[in-house]
């Protein structure tokens, strides 16, 4: 049985899934029942400026069948008292000593705003600080959340501020609603923040309702922009960790990867494009706190068919794998291949090859039932009838080079080999 | 003893209530449409004779575009909603869906047609509208499926339409010949009302043809002439004993139920059903449902080889009826004129007939039924008469059409049951459109009606 502990900058927790700051972890009864659960830690929910909420302040996105493929929210940071917040999570501090404690903090825009809630807050018990430069909405319009995050100049200000006054581990949560997180991601970590979390929440409309024609979510006839998450927003998630794993400035500290992760193997994903720790919220807003069972033991189960004993022997492994695309190996070459045995002439890629792709599937009409097989050397490998397929394993992608050395785009140029293949 | 009135009005109800209940909430359909895998040149749709687009509306149901689901598939077959009722799926469209090569369910596609065909009918959503009219008049012979579908797509092209029917209701043998619990004579009702609220179709009710209606006044008076007069008259066993009190054959005793109430229609305590087609079935069930309290169908062959569907099949032996298989009727015996025993020849297969299937043969033993009722439904046979007198060219009193329904007389046309013998209320429909297509051809009508194979 492997090992899930993880140590985030010493900020210990029995496995690597921190519930993120947001509603379910912005009070003792959500944060107690966690932990009881077997979360490894939580984020309280942002700390800071007083706000009012408004409702209702959520809408989704369904798809075929699926409720919440994408979730939209614009409630603000937490609206409950501070110094009920304090004591709050100095009881859950004492009460589970063994589970990290980071507390999201979002103060007013100046230096003594930020030093005293610090101070607040680490006396309360806190095993870290996470600051939010990222929410997208209603603080952004007050100069905090995004607007801190989305300039890196403002962004390294702020964390100056933090680190004169922190004296436990600080992580800095960016934004995604940016170009790129990197030089954020890099102003904060010159900046002395110890640690990264990425990402927040995506700008988004959800939708306009067909009968009212207001977006969702509907406050008294208006709606405005809310912030995207969930399962959706998860590959954006991945790319804008691989940015920060990669880049040589900001790869220098842990990061906590969050974004859509609602199943052990997203939580692998992230972990293997290196996030050292993860955090969760929309899944457990839309299934409560019970999925950390599957969410720890499929892990572990997959952890022990790889032969990894602790998380760090795969935090990171798959990050140089992510390479630029004139890296590609031109040569390696692969055409889908049909099981006729499991095939069960749905239609589905051949519609997909000859409408979108390149019309390299033949059919042959049969009553009621048509043939499908690849023509292989019409075939350019695309995988798109294989993502199609309904029947596990019934494509598949067959290796065929078309040269047996590695061969990238500059030394393809270089030699002047013939373009328009296909 | 044969006897009517066997059950509270409750246990009737309950007997002849919805077989195939529709799905109570959108959620519940929208559960099945999405796991549609939305098929290319899907296996459903070419197994449907009338070729409805089923990945089409479902979809369409998936997107909450109902009204253009239902178009979808009235368009293709203006009895889709009865046809979700009564097809026998099984060998049709959810037969052919690929889910069941994967060895899971077969996506429920009657259920969701008739989903989405329910709302357009009972509100009568105006789907369709005709063309300005065309001054041409075609006169229609059966309100069937295959002469309702036939007028509804002249109509739409501009023409005007008279059916003439000889019963006293629309619908033909949807209405007045499959088992009530499949589809109510109230929504066979509301369907032809549907059909008819295009406009331009005008149904004569109790006009029978060759009794009040000659086929040469009307190919005076009309410009062309559908026939769709399906089959009804029941094949007889030509054993002895046929004519004892409480022999009947099954179209007439169907017939009954659904005209003239449960209650009223009498059934006996022991119950023989000859024959194992779909008819032999709806007997057979609609006999224990009214209350016999044993009911045997007797067939000459096997299970291999019987007309009806396992599904079918299965509704019989939910329902408590028993099955003889390889036994045929020898002699119906009686006493004071009414009917005490069915005695059967016990058969065993021989060699392959020209449709492939086994014969039966003797084995010289007999099995007697202790019953004091036996419905034939040994088949149906053509109008054979009707269609001789008229001079139409025929095979055992099956009018010779082409594919396009043309007959041997000029601007004759026919359809459906008197044509092919008697199949399903759903090739009876797409005959009414290939004999529509055909009728505004004659009578030059330029159209694009679907001409589908």
């Amino acid at each position: 049985m492997a090992n899930l502990h993880t140590d985030f900058l010493g900020i210990h927790s029995p496995n690597p899934y921190w519930l993120a700051s947001a509603p379910p972890t912005d009070k003792k009864i959500n944060v107690l029942r966690a932990f009881e659960a077997g979360w490894g830690g939580v984020v309280w929910k942002t700390l800071g400026s007083q706000v009012k909420n408004v409702s209702s302040r959520y809408s989704a996105v369904d798809y075929e069948g699926s409720r919440v493929m994408g979730f939209n929210n614009i409630e603000l940071i937490s609206d409950r008292p501070l110094d009920i917040n304090l004591k709050e999570i100095a009881e859950c501090v004492r009460l589970f000593p063994d589970r990290a404690m980071v507390v999201s903090l979002m103060a007013d825009n100046d230096r003594n705003s930020w030093h005293e809630l610090i101070k607040q807050v680490e006396d309360a018990g806190a095993h870290g600080l996470e600051l939010n430069f990222g929410c997208p909405h209603g603080m952004t319009e007050r100069g905090m959340g995004a607007a801190v995050g989305q300039d890196p100049e403002i962004a390294r200000m702020v964390v100056d501020w933090v680190m004169e006054a922190a004296h436990i581990p600080v992580i800095t949560k960016l934004t995604p609603n940016v170009h790129s997180v990197v030089p954020t991601g890099r102003a904060a970590v010159e900046a002395g923040t110890n640690a990264l979390s990425l990402i927040n929440t995506i700008q988004s409309v959800t939708g306009v309702d067909l009968d009212t024609f207001i977006p969702n979510p509907n406050v008294g006839g208006k709606s405005t922009f809310g912030g995207y998450c969930g399962p959706a927003v998860k590959p954006i998630a991945l790319k804008m960790l691989t940015t920060i794993t990669q880049d040589p400035v900001t790869s220098k500290v842990p990061v906590s990867g969050i974004g859509g992760i609602s199943t052990w193997k997203d939580a692998a994903e992230f972990m293997l494009l290196g996030a050292t720790s993860v955090q969760v919220c929309t899944a457990v807003m839309t299934h409560g706190f019970r999925i950390i069972e599957d969410l720890c033991e499929g892990l572990n189960n997959w952890m022990d068919e790889k032969g990894f004993t602790r998380i760090e022997d795969f935090i990171g492994k798959s990050v140089p794998t992510l390479t630029q695309w004139e890296e590609l190996d031109i040569n390696y070459h692969v055409v889908a291949r049909i099981d006729p045995a499991k095939c069960i002439h749905c239609g589905l890629c051949y519609i997909a090859c000859e409408d979108a792709s390149h019309q390299s599937i033949r059919l042959d009409y049969g009553n009621p039932y048509n043939t499908y097989t690849i023509k292989e050397e019409e075939c350019v490998g695309c995988n798109l009838c294989n993502l199609i397929c309904p029947v596990d394993g019934c494509i598949t992608m067959v290796e065929q080079r078309k040269g047996a050395e590695y061969l990238n785009w500059r030394e393809f140029q270089r030699r002047g080999l013939p373009l328009n293949d296909h | 003893m044969i006897s009517n009135n066997r059950l509270t009005a409750e246990e009737y109800e309950q007997n002849f209530s919805d077989i195939h209940p529709p799905f109570e909430t959108r959620d519940a359909a929208l559960v099945e449409a999405n796991r549609c895998l939305f098929c290319y040149d899907a296996p459903c749709t070419k197994s449907c004779p009338t070729h409805i687009d089923v990945p089409k509306f479902i979809k369409q149901i998936v997107t909450d575009n109902i009204r253009g689901s239902a178009h979808t598939i009235l368009s293709s077959n203006i009895m889709g909603g009865g046809c979700a009722r009564v097809c026998p799926v099984e060998k049709l469209c959810e037969g052919a869906c690929v889910y069941n090569l994967m060895e899971e369910e077969a996506i429920s596609i009657a259920r969701l047609q008739r989903h989405a065909t329910e709302r357009a009918i009972r509100e009568k959503w105006p789907l369709f509208r005709r063309k300005p009219a065309t001054g041409k008049k075609v006169a229609v012979i059966g309100a069937g499926p295959a002469g309702l579908s036939c007028a509804h797509v002249l109509s739409r092209e501009g023409i005007d339409v008279t059916i003439f029917e000889k019963e006293s209701k629309g619908g033909g043998l949807m209405t007045y010949g499959i088992a009530a619990y499949k589809v109510t004579p109230q929504f066979c009702q509301e369907e032809v009302d549907y059909i008819t609220s295009l406009g331009g179709i005008q149904i004569e009710y109790g006009r029978e043809l060759g009794r009040h209606l000659s086929l040469d006044a009307l190919r005076r008076d009309f410009d062309a002439v559908f026939l769709g007069f399906g089959v009804g008259l029941a094949r007889q066993l030509e054993i002895p004993g046929e004519s004892l009190e409480g022999v009947v054959d099954a179209i007439r005793f169907i017939y009954d139920i659904r005209s003239k109430g449960y209650p009223t229609v009498p059934v006996g305590d022991k119950v023989a059903v000859i024959g194992m087609g779909m008819t032999a079935i709806d007997a057979a069930t609609q006999a224990r449902r009214l209350g016999a309290k044993e009911v045997t169908l007797v067939y000459r062959r096997t299970q291999e080889e019987m007309p009806c569907t396992e599904v079918e099949l299965d509704i019989a032996k939910s329902d408590g009826c028993r099955i003889v298989w390889l036994a045929t009727p020898k002699e119906i015996t009686g006493s004071g004129g009414k009917v005490t025993q069915l005695v059967c020849r016990i058969m065993e297969l021989g060699d392959r007939d020209a449709s492939g299937r086994r014969s039966p043969a003797d084995t010289g033993q007999t099995l007697t039924l202790d019953v004091d009722m036996v419905i034939k439904a040994a088949g149906q046979i053509p109008y054979s008469a009707l269609v001789q007198a008229d001079g139409l060219a025929n095979t055992n009193g099956r009018i010779s059409a082409d594919k396009q329904g043309v007959t041997s007389l000029a601007g004759v046309f026919a359809g459906g049951d008197c044509v092919n013998g008697g199949k399903e209320v759903v090739d009876a429909v797409q005959a009414g459109k290939h004999g529509a297509a055909a009728i505004l051809q004659y009578l030059n009508v330029p159209v694009n009606v679907p001409a589908s194979s």
